[in-house]
């Protein structure tokens, strides 16, 4: 019974865990090697560095990033950290950050609207004021919010990069939307963009966002080679950071919580054994 | 709970208390004295495991309370804010996320054991209904939990799944309305969706200890079926099945462990971490992969209110099946052929429950084009859905009452004892195994 039962989930888990499967279609997101893969993956902190850089120069034009403060820069496992500032608050590095950008406030005394440096409180300013201002200056496009973009896309990070670095010249037989890019990492459908034979519908979908990363687009401090690769890389490792910040607060809980829990089994398994000597069951 | 007890009072506190509350006697018939048969396997430790679901999905969700806020425009931002500010936040919300899963893993095992040894049979009428109505309430209490992150999944879940009520004919969209508050899904479904969600568990819990009572007076079943003789038969709770349990726990606990820590959203829909948006739809709205068989009954059926019919009927089963079975042997360990049938069941739930994570137009065998059966492929997922829902509900209406009639089990064995000590594994060397007695 027991090894049957056994048998039979494992089926049950096989028929669930298949992908589920939509009217759209698209290419397999890239295979990628990251640092943060597996329970014991870690982020590389001079990565994240390149990618909130990346973010700030190259995406932070069109994207919002509404769940994130300047002081989530200098946390724990954060691409700022310093062990000497254990409050991210008073990290020099992220208020310098901050300080760059202007904050819309009150004036406390005069009750006007003013502007006033960042402080590393403050939360990643959006780059337009409001919904409609951001679909008018994108073509009619709502550019997502990015802070959890790595949670909230079918294949996380994979998926990022593969769009970033995906880019091409669409198939002979397509007719593009003005406006609008191929991309076969997107999801979609091109059925009704297809003029050639319709059972070899190409796969992908249209993007609003036009190519955003260029070689040496943006400059990294450090001395790495500005590809587009590596940038999508870098951003795509942030932008995951940035999705669940306290992932390796959670990993190196984890790995103390299963070595608790194991030899809590271990010792109650010795228990039941001997409990269980004398009784034939 | 009922029954003789063997309590006595020791200290002069005790002997005080007992006659005036003898909340101690309780406990110790319940848990440390109360015989139990012997034979119990692993698949009787699920019990256990679901009270310790039940413990923490409402020690985790009463901290998760404290900081959400339950309005549309600031549900999803709290949520966020547990993860990403509160101390151990995302431990909290995890372990309750991921724990909703866990819970249903194991009521579904728990249930399935209850259908193969069939621990619904008389005596346990009343006990198998409780544990139904502890199942319908946890139905209906994660589906209000996953309502309130209000991503783009929870909310286009809650507008599907309430607008299934509409179906009812005359009264249908009056309960609607008066259940939404409003004339959509808003900022007052969120709200009594929160509070009902809050008050639910509770009610499970004192579910729960009618379920427990209910075990009590007639005792467990046991794999073999056949009734407690003698005290031969049994082992006190406490310490056997304290440390069975126990261990067993632990187990499910790193399994557990595994996905909150490591795999946290694997069990989740991606879209769900976009804020819910009423004018955009996802592509595909599906339920979490708990509620996909019956998701997929309501869509193998091709009206809308036959389909709702059809859904509550899969879970009426449940509540007849003690009258729809007539075999009067309880473990199917005796019943060869309804153990056929009965593995066929757990595999065609789970073809069920495939069914309903796909498209309904989705093929079976890729590319494969054959004959249209009321304007669907006969290779699509909708008539896969339609031959497992035939079989689940032939299942209940016609094998299991018609197998207990014509079906010949084999010989049980006298008592719980019997087939224990004729184990071949525990018999002294040499001796014949009471080889007459074995099918």
């Amino acid at each position: 019974m027991l090894r049957k039962g056994f048998a039979i989930a494992a089926l049950g888990l096989a028929f669930i865990g298949s992908p589920t499967l939509a009217a759209t279609t698209q290419e397999e997101p890239k295979a990628v090697h990251w640092s943060f893969e597996g329970p014991l993956g870690k982020f590389d902190q001079a990565q994240l560095q390149r990618g909130y850089k990346v973010y700030r120069e190259v995406c932070s034009a069109c994207h919002s990033m509404n769940l994130m403060s300047f002081r989530n820069l200098g946390q724990k496992g954060g691409p700022f950290y310093d062990p000497e500032f254990k409050n991210p608050n008073d990290n020099p590095y992220v208020k310098s950050i901050a300080k760059d950008y202007q904050i819309d406030d009150i004036d406390s005394e005069t009750g006007d609207v003013v502007k006033r440096p960042g402080t590393s409180a403050d939360k990643f300013p959006n780059p337009f004021p409001n919904e409609a201002a951001a679909r008018a200056s994108n073509g009619g496009a709502l550019p997502p919010d990015l802070s959890d973009m790595a949670k909230a896309r079918e294949g996380g990070p994979a998926y990022i990069y593969s769009i970033l670095t995906g880019y091409e010249e669409a198939p002979k037989g397509m007719t593009v939307p003005s406006g609008k890019q191929y991309n076969p990492y997107m999801p979609g459908d091109m059925s009704g963009f297809w003029s050639l034979d319709p059972n070899k519908v190409p796969v992908g979908g249209f993007i609003a966002m036009p190519p955003p990363l260029a070689p040496d687009k943006v400059s990294f401090d450090d001395g790495t080679k500005s590809t587009v690769e590596q940038q999508a890389k870098d951003v795509t490792a942030f932008l995951t950071w940035a999705s669940d910040p306290k992932t390796e607060e959670r990993k190196s809980f984890g790995l103390a919580a299963m070595i608790y829990l194991l030899i809590f089994s271990g010792l109650l398994y010795a228990s039941y054994r001997r409990i269980w000597a004398n009784i034939a069951h | 709970m009922s029954g003789h007890s063997n309590y006595e009072p020791k200290s002069g506190f005790e002997k005080w208390l007992d006659v005036r509350l003898p909340i101690i006697r309780l406990g110790y018939d319940s848990i440390v004295d109360f015989p139990t048969p012997k034979n119990l396997n692993y698949w009787y430790t699920f019990g256990g495991i679901l009270a310790v679901c039940l413990g923490i999905q409402i020690v985790t969700g009463i901290i998760l309370a404290m900081h959400y806020v339950a309005h549309v425009d600031m549900a999803f931002a709290s949520v966020e804010h547990i993860m990403r500010d509160v101390n151990y936040g995302w431990l909290v919300r995890y372990m309750h996320a991921n724990g909703a899963s866990m819970f249903f893993l194991a009521v579904y095992v728990h249930m399935f054991r209850g259908l193969y040894y069939g621990s619904y049979k008389a005596p346990r009428e009343v006990l198998w209904l409780l544990g139904c109505v502890i199942y319908m309430l946890m139905i209906i209490t994660a589906f209000m939990g996953y309502v309130l992150p209000w991503g783009q999944m929870s909310f286009h879940g809650a507008v599907v799944i309430t607008n299934l009520i509409g179906a009812i004919p005359v009264i249908g969209p009056a309960i609607t309305t008066w259940l939404w508050g409003g004339f959509a899904v808003d900022d007052p479904t969120l709200n009594r969706f929160f509070s009902l969600h809050y008050l639910l568990p509770f009610m499970i819990a004192g579910v729960v200890g009618l379920h427990i009572w209910a075990l009590h007076v007639p005792g467990n079943n046991n794999p073999t079926g056949v009734n407690v003789k003698s005290k031969e038969d049994t082992v006190p709770f406490h310490p056997y099945y304290t440390v069975k349990d126990g261990f067993a726990i632990s187990v499910f606990l790193l399994m557990y462990a595994a996905f909150v820590f490591f795999n946290p959203n694997a069990l989740g829909d991606a879209v769900n971490y976009v804020p819910a948006n009423p004018l955009v739809t996802p592509a595909h709205i599906v339920p979490e992969w708990y509620l996909l068989p019956f998701y997929a009954i309501l869509r193998a059926v091709p009206d809308k209110l036959m389909g709702v019919v059809f859904m509550g009927g899969a879970i009426a089963m449940l509540f007849l099946l003690p009258w729809l079975d007539t075999s009067k042997v309880r473990s199917m360990r005796y019943r060869p052929t309804a153990k056929l049938y009965f593995f066929i069941f757990v595999i065609v739930t789970m073809i069920l429950g495939y069914c309903g994570g796909q498209l309904p137009d989705n093929k079976i065998i890729p590319g494969l084009t054959t004959f249209q059966v009321a304007a669907s492929d006969l290779n699509s997922v909708v008539w896969l859905s339609r031959l497992a829902t035939a079989y689940y509900f032939a299942y209940f209406l016609i094998i299991l009452p018609v197998l207990g009639l014509t079906e010949t089990p084999l010989p049980q064995p006298e008592s719980i004892s019997e087939p224990v000590l004729s184990h071949p594994a525990n018999a002294p060397a040499g001796a014949a195994a009471s080889p007459e007695k074995r099918g």
